[in-house]
């Protein structure tokens, strides 16, 4: 059994091309420390990320999902994250109703210029994951490692 | 009640109004309605019913119906026509082909509501006002109404008749009832209890599909479950992620189109509360967004295809709930 000293999350972030996968990019350059199990998916838009991806990812082994696109008002495609917002607000209420760990999904902003909050954010979330301890609630056993 | 239908569809079908009528009629059981579509007045005397039954919502056979040859009548009920104006807002229903008669209804009963008050050996139901007379092999009981009534009747949000080219019964209203207290009263309990409330309701699934299929918001030509690619199994109890993930994505597919008919609930074997999933959702688009009801208009812009710049974060969800 895992015990939560040895745990260390799966942490899936979905990154819009324009804004957050450059600010990744920046704080990489800028020489800046996040944890290595952050699994970055670059999306054309925060927009596409589709909610099946979400519940895909837990099911192959995510423990925490995080979606981040550029600031309301900066979307390369206009309003691309003002559609984004409404229906993750709407998802996240679903899966807390359901009673799944609200905590495990979240949606930060991040500009291209933001390297120093992409990496905080992904230190605050990781560290949130940790102490939530592995995904249960929405795992699928037949894709765990044995 | 029962007799002016029959009498207006025969009528429809003599005058040559329509073609076709897509009504109920009985299946094994006098309370096992289906629904059916007629062509002749004589097949609509001999089969045709309207009973406390009836609870099949018709708009979405109105989707291929509508898009055969000839006029077809169409029989809705008050909640019915929600799911009918929010087809025809999707460009789903030929307009034009279809005759639509609005039933006033006084609310759809359930078979199993009756067995649970203790009734054995249905032979036949009768309603008068807010009784429900029921034969049984041991002799007549009166049950009142609101006892023997389908969970989504309980708390029936509109009696209104939308898009109606005739009316039988008449006109009503939109009703302050409380149908997101059951939703409220989920809310109210902690994470780990919701949990295991959806565990035992969800796990009960043996993925028939039949909520899908029945579900006038889903109305795929192609359904993202039908995938055999989509990597996850679409079997039952295949794996507790295989049911969240089903119920969450659909009750998520149908947000802002869902018109809370309740046909998911109702055709559900295995008695799931389907229903509390999309009020859920359509009481978060209600105090997130304004409030907004699927069908009841051709104009208002659905909230999942609209965005104010002063929308709040997804944070707000876990905001305000931090003492849990």
């Amino acid at each position: 059994m895992q015990v939560n000293e040895t745990f260390t999350p799966t942490i899936v972030a979905f990154c819009c091309n324009w804004c957050s996968y450059a600010g990744a990019d920046l704080s990489g350059t800028n020489r800046l420390q996040y944890p290595a199990n952050v699994k970055i998916i670059r999306i054309p838009c925060s927009c596409r990320l589709n909610p099946m991806f979400i519940l895909r990812a837990f099911q192959r082994g995510a423990d925490g999902v995080i979606l981040c696109g550029c600031h309301p008002g900066d979307c390369h495609y206009t309003t691309g994250n003002y559609y984004a917002r409404r229906r993750m607000t709407l998802l996240f209420s679903l899966l807390d109703f359901l009673g799944i760990e609200r905590e495990r999904t979240r949606v930060e902003w991040v500009s291209a210029a933001e390297g120093a909050k992409f990496a905080a954010t992904m230190n605050d979330f990781t560290e949130t994951i940790t102490r939530l301890g592995p995904n249960r609630r929405l795992e699928d056993l037949r894709c765990k490692e044995v | 009640m029962q007799r002016s239908v029959i009498e207006t569809a025969a009528s429809l079908l003599e005058t040559g109004v329509c073609t076709r009528v897509l009504g109920w009629k009985t299946g094994e059981f006098f309370y096992d309605v289906t629904p059916a579509v007629f062509t002749s007045a004589e097949e609509v005397r001999k089969d045709m019913v309207f009973t406390p039954f009836c609870g099949a919502n018709l708009s979405k056979y109105l989707i291929a119906e509508s898009r055969k040859e000839g006029k077809i009548a169409v029989f809705l009920k008050p909640c019915d026509t929600f799911s009918f104006v929010q087809l025809q807002k999707e460009h789903r229903i030929c307009r034009e082909n279809v005759y639509a008669v609005g039933v006033q209804c006084p609310g759809m009963s359930d078979p199993d509501a009756l067995k649970a008050l203790g009734l054995k050996g249905l032979t036949g139901c009768v309603q008068e006002g807010d009784t429900l007379r029921v034969d049984t092999l041991y002799g007549e009981k009166a049950v009142p109404l609101a006892d023997a009534l389908s969970l989504r009747c309980r708390g029936c949000k509109s009696k209104r008749l939308h898009d109606c080219d005739a009316i039988i019964g008449t006109q009503g209203k939109d009703l302050q009832t409380s149908r997101f207290a059951q939703v409220e009263a989920l809310e109210a309990m902690t994470a780990e209890e919701r949990f295991a409330f959806w565990r035992k309701e969800l796990s009960k699934c043996i993925r028939c599909n039949a909520c899908r299929n029945v579900c006038p918001a889903c109305s795929c030509e192609t359904c993202v479950f039908d995938n055999p690619d989509s990597g996850v199994q679409n079997k039952a109890a295949a794996s507790s992620f295989e049911e969240n993930l089903f119920h969450i994505i659909r009750a998520f597919h149908v947000a802002g189109r869902c018109t809370d008919c309740g046909e998911c609930t109702r055709v559900c074997p295995q008695h799931i509360p389907l229903h509390l999933l999309n009020r859920k959702l359509i009481k978060d688009m209600n105090t997130l967004y304004g409030v907004y009801q699927a069908g009841a208009d051709f104009e208002t812009k659905p909230p999942m295809l609209a965005f104010t710049l002063e929308d709040p974060e997804a944070s707000i969800i876990t905001q305000g709930r931090n003492g849990q």
